[in-house]
């Protein structure tokens, strides 16, 4: 047990340290490298974990304040390693960044610390126990992450900013009201005090939760974390965000605060499912869900930025994530969890290119972006690769987890499948239509003054890839576990 | 646990005056005076605290009287008029619908929030009774005020009343959230208020103004 409060703690502590030592020390000339060592403490922190739980199973820590799980503890690992491979990613693309005298040092203090603090903030609200407390991370999130997204200081960026700040406060704050009324109704079961909003102490109690507290709880529940991971018609702040930001704060935003958003929704709807009828939580996961599939998709068709076209198709796949969710039951559950960190691989890759790209052609126009084969084929390759991917071309891993989901829906929800496809079709077209002309023909880029990242862009691709061909068999009992807690 | 009848009789006469404050702050033009009422609803909010933790003895809530006290009548208000003074914007504002209709508006929205929580309400005890509803109306009175608002400071302010209508309800409905919870709510609320400080002189530094009509480049189709 000791072990275990360790693991947690440095899991915890780590972001936090690295945060305090970036912000002090200003920004030196070894500061990136100084964000690449504390993200991969925290990754081999997060590991140790993950080891743990899988040889251990769940386990409560520090008063029960903290539960590692195997539907959490998934998530800490993805976190983590996505936080490290941006830490790498950014050494480099900041350096450009400098050099074509778009950030200064302060901005880039102010980026690293920020960048540590939000890991810190999206890891706590993983494995906290507390209801509560989840819903301060994820606020916690959101703020440390306001200034990154205003870093360049454009009055896009402002705009931006400001509607991030101001649409997930307000979204946020109905989750909030969701989590009082959770409260509510837990504290006539279990007494007032700290132990009425302990995700496993309402676990055990879910059965004699009051159904109409909880029914009015979710709802707001859902609308407030829903906002966060951008589920239509919630997600107006999302493809500003993602696209007038730095491209590594685009991939953590899009690859891990999405997930992140959803996990809450995902524990809430656990406690739902024990005091209602099942359908009601999934039916309006369901809504929701394929509400921003199919909305997303047409959206898609209309973008002239790269950045937004992959905020957009980061709307879609959260929505097919939320509907898988909705069907419930192992396997739609398990295609779920797989499509989570299938996604946030795939497309922390390709904010990543998507970078690179801008920064050769000098604009985040598509129309302005030519021909990236002929100067660099790593970064042309990159894109193709990864839109491929994302678009769910076998044999990549997003093909079978939208194979899953798609199987399943056919079975159980047979109306929902001509939606789904169609969206998929729509999205496929929209977006290779796009990409196929920036990466060949005519170039317009132009050579950059550093070598770009690309190792961290087709370590992702490859992970991907792996997973579509071959799922360890320790990874797929574990998203089975994940699963199961899902219900 | 049931609080006493004067206790009871208090805590109704002191949401009263939070959902016409909220109302206050729907019709108010100026920026100062708009610190003072949100100043105001924050008193408002660390006395029916300090009525809860009396009447129902839970003296943790005490602590969240002195931290609301702290917070939202000291911090917040200082932090935020030293924001207009260094900005200098006391100039009146005009709003996107006019203030009748939004007090028209106000209205079918209080009785929108009471039938949403009269299921939740009939199970309470007596002293949630009508709160939760007027703790979701001046939610949603807050809510109305940062969508008809075009400036940065109103709509921030709006922002910061949306949160004390929540807090309402965790005191009012559920006798207060653990500590831990409550400090990590404050600390998110100061934290977000320092960074739209600097928010505010970004902005105006590109714009020259805080007026949000300049914030509308980004659209949906491109």
């Amino acid at each position: 047990m000791i072990a275990i409060e360790i693991e947690i703690a440095l899991v915890l502590a780590l972001p936090v340290g690295a945060a305090a030592v970036l912000a002090l020390a200003g920004h030196r000339r070894h500061a990136p490298e100084v964000n690449i060592a504390a993200s991969l403490c925290t990754l081999a922190a997060a590991a140790a974990l993950t080891l743990h739980v899988m040889r251990a199973g769940p386990m409560l820590a520090f008063g029960r304040q903290f539960l590692v799980d195997p539907l959490n503890v998934f998530l800490v690992a993805l976190t983590a390693f996505v936080a490290f491979t941006t830490a790498v990613f950014s050494r480099p693309y900041m350096r450009i960044e400098e050099e074509h005298g778009r950030l200064s040092a302060a901005k880039l203090r102010l980026y690293h610390s920020m960048f540590q603090l939000f890991v810190f903030a999206m890891l706590l609200a993983l494995v906290t126990n507390n209801v509560g407390i989840l819903w301060v991370a994820m606020e916690a999130a959101t703020l440390t992450t306001v200034l990154l997204v205003s870093l360049y200081r454009t009055p896009e960026g402002l705009e931006a900013a400001w509607k991030y700040f101001i649409l997930c406060g307000v979204g946020i704050a109905q989750a909030l009201f969701g989590t009082i009324l959770l409260y509510f109704a837990a504290e006539r079961v279990l007494g007032a005090g700290g132990d009425a909003l302990l995700w496993t102490a309402l676990e055990g109690v879910r059965g004699q939760l009051e159904p109409t507290v909880l029914a009015l709880a979710f709802v707001f529940l859902l609308v407030g974390y829903g906002t966060k991971a951008g589920l239509v018609p919630l997600h107006n702040w999302l493809p500003d965000a993602h696209a007038e930001g730095p491209a590594p704060v685009s991939a953590v935003l899009s690859g891990l605060l999405l997930n992140v958003a959803l996990y809450a929704v995902v524990r809430c709807k656990v406690l739902v499912d024990g005091a209602l009828p099942a359908a009601f939580a999934h039916r309006l996961m369901m809504g929701f869900g394929l509400v921003s599939v199919v909305v997303a998709a047409l959206l898609l068709a209309r973008q002239r930025d790269i950045k937004r076209l992959f905020a957009y198709s980061s709307i879609e796949h959260m929505g097919i994530v939320t509907f898988a969710f909705g069907i419930g039951g192992p396997i739609a559950n398990f295609a779920a969890l797989l499509h989570m960190t299938v996604h946030s691989l795939t497309k922390s890759a390709l904010f990543f290119t998507a970078g690179h790209a801008a920064q050769k052609a000098g604009t985040q126009m598509i129309d302005g972006i030519r021909g990236l084969v002929t100067i660099n084929p790593l970064v042309g390759w990159g894109l193709v690769l990864g839109t491929l991917a994302i678009l769910g071309v076998p044999p990549f891993g997003v093909f079978a987890s939208e194979f899953l989901i798609l199987t399943t829906a056919m079975h159980e929800q047979p109306w929902a499948t001509p939606f789904l496809l169609a969206a998929l079709g729509i999205a496929f077209a929209a977006m290779f239509s796009r990409v196929q002309p920036m990466v060949f023909g005519d170039t317009t880029a132009s050579r950059l003054p550093l070598r770009p990242a690309m190792l961290p862009v087709f370590a992702h691709l490859a992970l991907v890839l792996m997973l579509g061909l071959w799922i360890p068999p320790a990874l797929a009992e574990w998203y089975r576990q994940a699963a199961r807690l899902i219900g | 646990m049931a609080p006493t009848p004067i206790g009871f009789q208090l805590i109704n006469l002191l949401a009263a005056i939070l959902l016409l404050l909220a109302f206050a702050m729907l019709a108010q033009r100026r920026v100062v005076s708009l610190i003072d009422l949100f100043a105001w609803q924050g008193a408002v909010l660390a006395a029916s605290t300090a009525v809860v933790a009396y009447t129902t003895a839970q003296p943790h809530l005490y602590a969240s009287t002195i931290l609301t006290v702290l917070l939202k009548v000291l911090a917040l208000p200082w932090l935020l008029y030293r924001m207009v003074k260094r900005l200098d914007v006391h100039w009146e504002f005009e709003t996107l619908i006019n203030i009748p209709a939004t007090m028209l508006i106000g209205i079918v929205l209080v009785v929108f929030s009471f039938s949403l929580t009269l299921p939740v309400s009939e199970l309470a005890s007596t002293v949630t009774h009508a709160t939760l509803g007027i703790a979701l109306a001046s939610v949603m009175l807050s809510f109305l005020m940062m969508i008809t608002r075009r400036k940065a400071i109103p709509q921030v302010i709006g922002f910061l009343a949306m949160e004390n209508g929540l807090f309402f309800a965790a005191t009012s409905a559920t006798y207060g959230m653990p500590m831990v919870v409550e400090l990590g709510i404050a600390l998110d609320v100061l934290v977000a208020v320092l960074i739209l400080g600097v928010f505010f002189f970004q902005i105006r530094e590109q714009f020259d103004s805080l007026d949000l009509r300049h914030l509308e480049r980004l659209k949906e189709g491109d």
